[in-house]
């Protein structure tokens, strides 16, 4: 749907139409959009804590609120900015790639961006009712059991309904992975973003539970007095822990295996070479996800477990450096010999594998479990992981919105823009980060609020605002770009990178059922193969016909906003119980709008074949 | 997405969309199986310690749970005959069967809140000890899905009184069989190693 078309309709109608979409290109613009706010809004944070460490003894933000903002920052950028921005890309590129027309449940697509968006809305209006979570991203238990307030119930409350429909999203992506590719699509030619994607979402399945659990335990320990981490009445706060990071831990991979996907289309596509190494990348893709589960308690070295136990998750730990080398490799030697195009998206990829290499260096130094007591809750675990979740995530996340931004929107991002947005945010991010290895070991502890004159840390401090400082600045011309590119860049074609998969066979962006007939796949990078025969574009696999697609909703909202409203009444029943009226209304909402999607049937509606021809003359099929 | 329909089969997987959501669900149950896996765990950690409350051997007693063991497994075997008269196109047959189910599975939850008062009365709250939190969480997250399924299914069968089988009624119904022989699964599991074990240690 083009902007002019909406802008016909009037804005209440381009909103609804949002509220209710099912269609999965527009969901990844929801998701883009709230991802890219929370983004900011933990950005900003990042800027306060920094601003707050520039100089010794400093007294910018209070003791509380720099707890506030820390706690919050990880957990915005985390649940609330990276993994919708990822969900993005996934919603915008996997059916497309394997030749869907749409995501298995539409309906659920939907009900999980929305469950999503109502819980990072629900933790963020924390701020305006009396304090946000005080007790670090990770919430340990007693800390986290004991801080005063509601901070942290609005954390329970609001990651188990951001978790709910995540953990929707990982379902949905595996079932369509699984049953909606093309004809010839088979397992061994997805492009790897949607290998990827499809790990990642096995990784959510088991991984999401264990947090599902743990946001239980811990809000009845807060709001119905049980004892699981009250250790007067036999608890156990250890149990918080182990149940966070088997979460936790695979969370990293779900965070950077799409992305590692994304670099490899785009290292492929901006080398005009196929993927070096295609089924070893598919191969470590899987292995990375498989010991991911098995390195949790690597986070918990000093806990005391005993040595069998710390070297076991050391051992298996290191392990994860083979599969992560093996697709290191295969990027260099994709580049080897191709013709390389350094466009911003490859910029960032190619800046991506020092940086993360760094960050996998500084990983195994800290897999060294004797060693990691003296890294331990120091800025060297900050450095490290700033290094894998910025220098991979966030910089994917970057190259992946340059690749994809055509198909998204119909418009090639500004390159000029697009570089200059690019040099200041990798300087800034190096200098921010590279120098807190060195303030780590030198003794500086995580999370504390000041830090003291005369025992050298103030130069590196310096050092690392400033940097802080030029990510900012890259992040706003990143935003002009974007709007830049709205205003002044042309509309481009299907295909304008010359690229090798699926999605550039269709126009951008897309219309909404996608492919006007289902594609035939007949070899690793499809598009690519018929480009190779001399062919404009892919041969159909049915003939052409009348198209099934869903109908929009405004369930899916509606169960969400429930869940929100419930959410406010779990929070505060503990003050006064009058509240559990909001518990009952926000059920009811959400189970009446359960009970009207289980009684009504939705039938979808049909494109007809005329429609089609119409569409096709005005060139939406080739 | 292939709207055609496949003319030979069980009715619930003539489309991809009743395919899809077969899959998917049982994709959601691996979800589950690591949610009751978890709490399993936090269960075993924290047995025996019962703090000043009573420990569990003196108040679990073989009788009601031998009971609510009973009626939740011969609930599951009634199931499949539900599924097998859906299977042989009889609404009839699926009806009656299903409501029997029904009322077994409402019998157990009749036990099991029975239990739950009980206990309370006997001074074993979620609140009195971190091994009473983690029964009554570990045995209450089965006892709501239990709950839910009860609610669910009832849905189901009025939706089947005004439909007949169609490829939609009969995928619900396949689906919500699959989610009762779940939970089945699941209460063997605590029936061992949260009742049995209880009683012995």
């Amino acid at each position: 749907m083009s902007t002019a078309v909406a802008q016909k309709r009037g804005l209440a109608a381009t909103i609804w139409d949002y509220l209710t979409t099912v269609d999965h290109k527009k969901i990844a613009l929801l998701y883009l959009y709230s991802g890219g706010f929370f983004f900011l809004i933990g950005g900003l944070e990042a800027m306060l804590i920094r601003i707050q460490l520039m100089k010794p003894d400093n007294n910018f933000i209070s003791a509380g609120l720099y707890n506030e903002m820390i706690t919050m920052h990880g957990t915005t950028m985390i649940f609330l900015a990276a993994m919708p921005l990822i969900f993005a890309l996934m919603n915008a590129v996997v059916p497309l790639q394997i030749g869907a027309r749409d995501v298995a449940f539409p309906f659920l697509n939907s009900l999980g961006f929305w469950l999503f968006f109502f819980g990072g809305i629900l933790l963020n209006v924390s701020w305006f009712t009396g304090g946000a979570p005080d007790a670090g991203w990770t919430n340990y238990a007693p800390l986290s059991t004991t801080s005063p307030g509601h901070g942290v119930d609005y954390y329970v409350m609001g990651l188990q309904i951001s978790g709910a429909g995540t953990l929707i999203a990982g379902i949905n992506f595996l079932v369509t992975i699984i049953n909606m590719r093309a004809p010839g699509m088979t397992y061994m030619r997805m492009p790897l973003f949607t290998w990827s994607t499809f790990v990642t979402s096995a990784l959510i399945l088991f991984a999401f539970p264990a947090l599902t659990v743990g946001l239980f335990l811990m809000m009845f320990d807060r709001m119905f007095g049980s004892a699981f981490f009250d250790v007067a009445l036999g608890g156990n706060v250890i149990i918080w822990e182990h149940l966070f990071w088997i979460f936790g831990h695979p969370e990293v991979y779900i965070l950077i295996l799409p992305l590692f996907g994304a670099f490899s289309d785009i290292f492929s596509t901006f080398s005009r070479k196929r993927l070096f190494g295609y089924s070893a990348m598919v191969f470590a893709t899987v292995l990375i996800g498989f010991l991911g589960f098995m390195v949790w308690a690597h986070h918990m070295f000093t806990v005391g477990m005993g040595p069998i136990a710390n070297s076991i998750f050391a051992v298996a730990t290191m392990a994860i450096a083979v599969p992560t080398g093996i697709k290191i490799f295969n990027w260099l030697f994709t580049m080897w010999g191709g013709q390389i195009k350094m466009t911003s998206a490859m910029l960032w990829s190619v800046a991506f594998i020092p940086s993360f290499t760094i960050g996998g260096m500084t990983g195994v130094m800290l897999a060294a479990a004797a060693a990691d007591f003296q890294y331990h809750d120091t800025y060297f675990v900050v450095g490290h992981f700033h290094y894998v979740i910025v220098g991979g995530v966030v910089f994917g996340i970057f190259a992946g919105l340059h690749y994809w931004w055509p198909k998204m929107f119909g418009k090639v991002l500004n390159e000029k823009l697009g570089k200059l947005a690019f040099w200041p945010f990798f300087i800034g991010f190096h200098l921010t980060f590279f120098i807190q290895h060195f303030l780590g070991l030198m003794g500086m502890p995580r999370r504390y609020w000041v830090f003291l004159e005369g025992q050298g840390l103030e130069t590196g401090n310096l050092i690392s605002t400033i940097g802080a400082f030029f990510m900012a600045i890259g992040t706003v011309i990143f935003l002009i770009n974007i709007v830049y590119t709205a205003i002044k860049e042309p509309k481009v074609g299907g295909d304008p990178w010359d690229a090798r998969t699926l999605e550039w066979s269709i126009p951008s962006p897309p219309p909404h059922y996608n492919f006007v007939q289902t594609p035939l796949v007949r070899g690793l990078d499809p598009l690519w193969v018929e480009k190779m025969d001399g062919k404009k574009g892919m041969t159909p696999a049915e003939p052409l016909g009348d198209i099934h697609m869903p109908n929009g909703s405004i369930l899916p909202f509606m169960m969400s906003l429930g869940m929100f409203i419930a959410g406010f009444g779990f929070i505060y029943q503990v003050d006064n119980s009058s509240w559990l009226i909001a518990v009952f209304i926000g059920m009811g909402i959400t189970l009446g709008s359960m009970l009207t999607r289980s009684l009504k049937d939705d039938l979808g509606h049909h494109i007809h074949k005329e429609e089609l021809e119409a569409d096709i003359k005005k060139g939406v099929g080739k | 997405m292939a709207a055609e329909e496949l003319k030979t089969g069980p009715l619930e997987y003539r489309t991809q969309e009743g395919q899809m959501g077969i899959m998917g669900f049982w994709i959601f149950l691996g979800a589950e199986v690591v949610l009751f896996a978890t709490l399993f765990a936090t269960y075993a950690v924290l047995y025996g310690r019962t703090a000043d409350a009573p420990v569990p051997g003196e108040l679990f007693e073989p009788g009601i749970v031998l009971i609510m063991t009973f009626l939740l497994l011969t609930s599951s075997f009634t199931c499949g005959l539900a599924i097998h008269e859906m299977r042989r196109g009889s609404v009839k047959g699926l009806t009656i069967w299903m409501s029997i189910t029904l009322a077994l599975g409402l019998g157990f939850l009749g036990f099991e809140i029975y239990e739950f008062v009980h206990y309370a009365h006997l001074g074993a709250t979620m609140q009195s000890s971190a091994f009473w939190s983690a029964f009554f969480t570990l045995a209450g997250t089965h006892g709501l899905h239990v709950t839910l399924g009860i609610g669910w299914a009832i849905l189901l069968l009025i939706q089947i009184r005004k439909r007949g089988l169609t490829n939609v009624t009969s995928r619900k119904f396949f689906i919500i069989s699959l989610y009762w022989h779940f939970l089945d699964v699941i209460w063997i599991f605590i029936f061992t190693s949260v009742y049995l074990i209880g009683m012995v240690l």
